[in-house]
């Protein structure tokens, strides 16, 4: 074992190294990845002292159990997914103190779909193209360019030191839940005008459910009305099926809806182009959200302007901006 | 060609040069792209240029979106002016069409396809009036692509044949796409082609295999030290090869031994356009010598 590691005895469903992703290479396929959560990742780093980039561990649905080779600084942030150190649980959103030899293992998941597991120091595997964020499915970055498997001695950088024990987020400093169900704000737009008008009031009438297709790529979400399309005679190049475009770039969130069926919304390691008409676009404030829904959850999608999608972006900054203050322990 | 702009939620631009596909909408989205990262613009983070369209991931925080949107609303008269020749490179691509993977899994996916009852080159063969798969396998290897986009995943090219309109080979994407394509699955959806660089979800039908990675995460292949190897305005060469030389070339990329066929030549699409046939010509006598 490396001197200053962590092992993995069990992987949980699909653990990967993250950090706050890979900007620059969109233009060649390769996305930005990093956190589905980004603010749920920043918070974790912050409670150990690390930079808010640092890389930690994204833990989908189930958690992994690791052993770790030294004393350590571990907060557990995002889903609620209960941390426990040698079968004992440990508070979430709290930086708790890990015994060399100690293992971190984890409850069922109560609610949520991804925890964040910092670690002081961070996880110091290489950087790939000014990134330790997992692309899986470029086999790119991370532990091996892959999820965790059981056996994997993954190393940790030198702690600054910053971090104390019992730091804590409270409540308030955390995003509000959403007390009248999920609801997911978009800014209608790049190929809107594909659908008929009352395919569009359709959209953000319906409740969604998301589908078990949903991954770090995109989460697809079914339920809704097919989507009815103004008639037009197909453009050179697109294909017959009127949900097909001449293959374009995708946005981050962009909503495509391949046969007007099943919309996927794309997250952090979206495919960067391709040729399905998209009908908007989730704001950026609302990204995070979608990496915490599960399966079979309902949600609604609700239309705003550029200037309220502007305006949620400054809450969540000032949320990030706020955190020192509303740190506390 | 009418250009249209919209926004893709609160970071992005999206720029249609136009509806359907053609080398001036590329050319002119190629024109503005390359303005627009000369310009310098602060708050500008991606630039992706597409076959007929381009997209561009801003920080709000740093530049206002109604301001960008005017700045590159501005690129647009001096692109449609551009000069249309670029230096580029031609690639030889190996191809065993009809290979056994994608043919097992085009069966395994057959649901979610058009025509369920046969392959997905006895469809795309048919429906572009082939009377049959060689026919159409002979026209998809005989005149070279030009790589008018790279993206949906790392390093993947996507393809246009370099025929008049008339000859383009054009399909449906599946209905509902795949969940699974082999990598360096030799593609094709709408009139563009492409190889998949990696394994994973797709919705082109699938025509052959090539044994040739073109990307490589590793960055020990020796051609893929960048990592992959397609650029926007490559030109490709498919050549229809046998089951025999398949295994060979996998075999000497496996040893290190493998060297892809390249060739720098220039493209000038007032040339093709105006002749087509000849254009194409001196590519492939570049390309063969």
């Amino acid at each position: 074992m490396a001197d200053r590691s962590f092992e993995v005895v069990k992987p949980g469903l699909a653990t990967t190294v993250q950090d706050l992703g890979r900007p620059g290479y969109y233009h060649l396929g390769l996305p930005l990845s990093g956190a589905m959560d980004r603010f749920a990742l920043i918070v974790a780093n912050r409670l150990v002292g690390n930079e808010d980039g640092a890389a930690g561990l994204e833990a989908v649905f189930l958690g992994p159990e690791l052993r770790f080779s030294l004393d350590a600084l571990v907060a557990v942030t995002g889903a609620e997914l209960p941390p426990k150190l040698d079968g004992i649980e440990q508070p979430l959103w709290t930086a708790f103190a890990v015994k060399a030899g100690q293992v971190l293992s984890f409850a069922f998941l109560k609610s949520g779909a991804r925890a964040y597991i910092a670690i002081a120091g961070g996880i110091d595997v290489p950087e790939v193209l000014g990134s330790r964020s997992t692309y899986a499915l470029g086999a790119l970055g991370g532990f091996e360019g892959r999820a965790l498997k059981a056996g994997d001695v993954v190393p940790l950088g030198t702690p600054s030191g910053a971090g104390c024990e019992g730091a804590t987020l409270p409540p308030e400093g955390r995003r509000p839940v959403q007390a009248n169900g999920v609801e997911i704000r978009v800014v209608p737009g790049l190929y809107w005008h594909r659908i008929t008008e009352g395919a569009q009031a359709g959209f953000f009438e319906d409740t969604w459910k998301v589908a078990p297709e949903a991954d770090r790529i995109g989460y697809r979400f079914r339920g809704g009305k097919k989507l009815d399309f103004v008639p037009r005679e197909q453009p050179f190049g697109a294909g017959s099926d009127p949900s097909n475009i001449v293959d374009s770039c995708y946005p981050y969130g962009s909503i495509q809806v391949p046969g007007g069926t099943e919309p996927i919304v794309l997250h952090r390691d979206a495919v960067s182009g391709g040729g399905y008409f998209m009908i908007g676009t989730v704001i950026s404030a609302d990204m995070d959200l979608i990496g915490q829904l599960q399966p079979h959850q309902p949600v609604r999608f609700t239309v705003v302007t550029m200037e309220e999608a502007l305006q949620a972006r400054a809450v969540e900054k000032a949320r990030v901006q706020e955190l020192d203050q509303s740190i506390g322990g | 060609m009418q250009t249209r702009y919209s926004f893709g939620g609160d970071e992005h631009i999206f720029v249609e040069v136009d509806e359907e596909m053609s080398l001036e909408a590329f050319f002119k989205s190629l024109s503005m792209t390359n303005a627009v990262r000369e310009s310098g613009i602060a708050g500008i983070t991606e630039i992706c240029p597409a076959n007929a369209s381009f997209q561009i991931k801003f920080d709000p925080d740093v530049i206002a979106p109604q301001d960008l949107m005017a700045e590159l609303k501005g690129f647009e008269a001096a692109a449609e002016k551009a000069d249309k020749t670029i230096e580029t490179r031609i690639i030889e691509i190996p191809v065993l069409y009809d290979d056994p993977w994608t043919r097992e899994t085009l069966m395994r996916f057959r649901e979610r396809h058009q025509d369920p009852s046969s392959t997905d080159l006895e469809y795309a063969a048919r429906v572009n009036d082939y009377p049959d798969v060689q026919s159409f396998v002979a026209a998809h290897a005989a005149s070279p692509w030009f790589v008018s986009m790279v993206g949906f995943v790392a390093g993947l090219p996507f393809t246009y044949q370099l025929v008049e309109r008339a000859k383009q080979i054009e399909v449906p994407k599946y209905l509902r796409p795949r969940t699974d394509t082999p990598r360096l699955t030799v593609g094709h959806g709408g009139c563009f082609g492409c190889i998949y660089s990696v394994r994973g979800a797709g919705g082109y039908q699938m025509f052959g295999v090539t044994p040739m990675p073109i990307y490589d995460p590793s960055g020990k292949i020796s051609y893929l030290k960048e990592l992959m190897i397609f650029r926007p305005g490559d030109i490709i060469k498919f050549r229809s090869v046998e089951r025999a030389e398949y295994d060979a070339d996998v075999a000497a990329i496996d040893e290190g031994r493998f060297e892809p066929k390249i060739v720098s030549v220039p493209f000038s699409l007032d040339a093709f356009t105006a002749d087509p046939a000849g254009t194409n010509a001196k590519l492939l006598e570049a390309l063969n010598g």
